[in-house]
């Protein structure tokens, strides 16, 4: 959800930007890096631990804990939380489903 | 490979200030960042910033980033690499900068290191669940992307990074349930810490988290009290319903660059850790390769500006490249710093400099 009032910022967000996440259509808007998109579309599993295969979210947001990596166009280990959205972009996760145990 | 007399690593107030000075002095720098815009943590800091007016005091952060970076606009032979990381440092001073997909090769006739720092994690059960997240990630949620990291959150950590993001939240219309504190006293500013009491934040003292629940993403928090010698006291654990948990327990320096190349390394806990072993010309044991901000002991922006000037006027001293102020800027700023490092708040970042032998008593 973005914020609408805010006492000290403004917030530009009147240029939509259309991309693809799973296949699912999404928008975002200009400025915002693809993690920051995803995360206003409600996405908060970003990828899997490698081993455990335990979900992860975004934890730093500015690159540093590599728990935001996706495929972007076809490239993957993309880090999402550094790299701008632009239009048309495909965006896929390799996350699997949580099961219960 | 590309040939430079400097090459900085990290667009934060301590590689612009760096880049400003070098640039006086007539150098040719090439600053790397790996966001897409210079600023570093400045850009998302709204507060008005402590300190003097040297550097800027009573002005927001993010505007004391404007006025470093308006600084470098068409000055000097500056070349500015965005959405570009240095993934290796080598002993001869050569970098390797990735960017869109390629790799770079660039020598620096010096290199100074100004990667700033990464925020710390903390232990308990389940602590990589999707909702738990730096405090710096929901700062950079709230005010660069005006996005709501989340409807009911709880902050860890009550120095002056909890503290603040946690009014930060509050301002974005987002509720703080609590803030939670491992220690008994509150390890930011006191002036911070009121304010939230009077917004109606709960301080939790002497408690600790002791797991997160939830299934694919974060649901609740479990707490649990501690006695005096930091153990759990018995039945005292409560669950809190959240959807994020920020976690603020402190920042470790981005110290990898340097471990990399082979500088020699200090662990000292009250700079955050790893740190590279430097002169007071800030010159890391690799000759022309320095470091300066946070890379160097977690602090402030304030003393990150003076440490990158003073880093950007030696990378110049020592290759013969003359500043027009060499001599009074190098005194003002070490005097600079000695102020800033004065009283109480200081006491930490002294103990670590006498540690690692750069100060005396
Ligand atoms: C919430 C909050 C409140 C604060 N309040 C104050 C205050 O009131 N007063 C004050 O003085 N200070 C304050 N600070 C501290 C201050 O922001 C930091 O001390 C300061 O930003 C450190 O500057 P720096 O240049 O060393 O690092 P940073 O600002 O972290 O900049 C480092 C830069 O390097 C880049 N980088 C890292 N690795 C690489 C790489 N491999 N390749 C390319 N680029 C790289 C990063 O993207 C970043 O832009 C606050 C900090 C926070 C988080
Ligand atoms: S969220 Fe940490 S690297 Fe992207």
């Amino acid at each position: 959800m973005r914020i609408k009032e805010h006492p000290i910022l403004n917030f530009d967000h009147t240029v939509k930007i259309q991309f693809s996440y799973n296949g699912k259509a999404m928008v975002g808007y200009k400025g915002d890096t693809i993690a920051a998109a995803l995360f206003d579309n409600g996405v908060r599993h970003f990828s899997d631990s490698v081993v455990h295969k335990r979900p992860r979210g975004l934890y730093c947001a500015i690159g540093n804990c590599g728990s935001c990596y996706m495929n972007v166009n076809g490239e993957e280990n993309v880090k999402t939380c550094l790299t701008l959205l632009e239009e048309g972009m495909k965006v896929s996760s390799a996350i699997s489903e949580v099961n219960d145990d | 490979m590309i040939k430079r007399d400097l090459v900085i690593v990290g667009g934060g107030p301590a590689g612009l200030c760096a880049a400003k000075v070098a640039l006086d002095a007539g150098m040719s720098v090439t600053l790397v960042e790996r966001f897409n815009r210079l600023g570093g943590q400045l850009i998302k800091q709204t507060h008005k910033f402590f300190g003097s007016e040297s550097q800027y005091a009573k002005t927001r952060g993010y505007d004391i980033a404007e006025i470093l970076i308006k600084e470098l606009d068409g000055y000097g032979d500056l070349e500015v690499l965005l959405e570009a990381t240095c993934v290796g440092l080598y002993p001869d001073k050569v970098l390797t900068i990735y960017q869109d997909n390629h790799y770079f090769k660039y020598q620096g006739k010096s290199v100074i290191i100004a990667t700033g720092a990464s925020e710390k994690v903390l232990a308990f059960e389940n602590n990589d669940l999707p909702g738990i997240y730096g405090a710096g990630a929901v700062q950079t949620l709230m005010n660069i992307y005006g996005i709501k990291p989340g409807s009911e959150v709880v902050m860890v950590g009550s120095g002056n990074i909890g503290l603040i993001v946690s009014y930060q939240l509050i301002q974005a219309g987002i509720k703080v349930k609590c803030l939670v504190e491992a220690a008994s006293k509150i390890g930011g500013y006191l002036v911070h810490a009121s304010k939230l009491k009077r917004l109606g934040v709960d301080i939790l003292m002497n408690t600790t988290i002791k797991r997160a629940i939830g299934k694919e993403k974060l649901e609740k928090i479990v707490t649990v009290k501690l006695d005096e010698n930091w153990q759990e006291i018995k039945n005292t654990e409560t669950e809190i319903k959240t959807d994020a948990l920020c976690i603020s327990v402190g920042l470790s320096p981005l110290h990898q660059l340097m471990s990399m190349a082979g500088a020699k390394m200090l662990d000292v806990s009250e700079l955050g850790g790893l740190v590279p072993k430097k002169t007071c010309d800030y010159e890391t044991t690799i000759e022309h390769v320095y470091a300066c901000g946070d890379v160097t002991g977690i602090e402030e922006a304030s003393s990150a500006m003076v440490e990158g000037r003073i880093a950007g006027l030696m990378a110049a001293k020592h290759l013969g490249f003359k500043h027009p102020k060499a001599f009074e800027l190098e005194e003002t700023l070490n005097n600079q710093l000695c102020v800033l490092r004065q009283g109480p708040c200081g006491e930490k970042i002294r103990c670590g400099l006498k540690k690692a032998g750069e100060i005396n008593d």
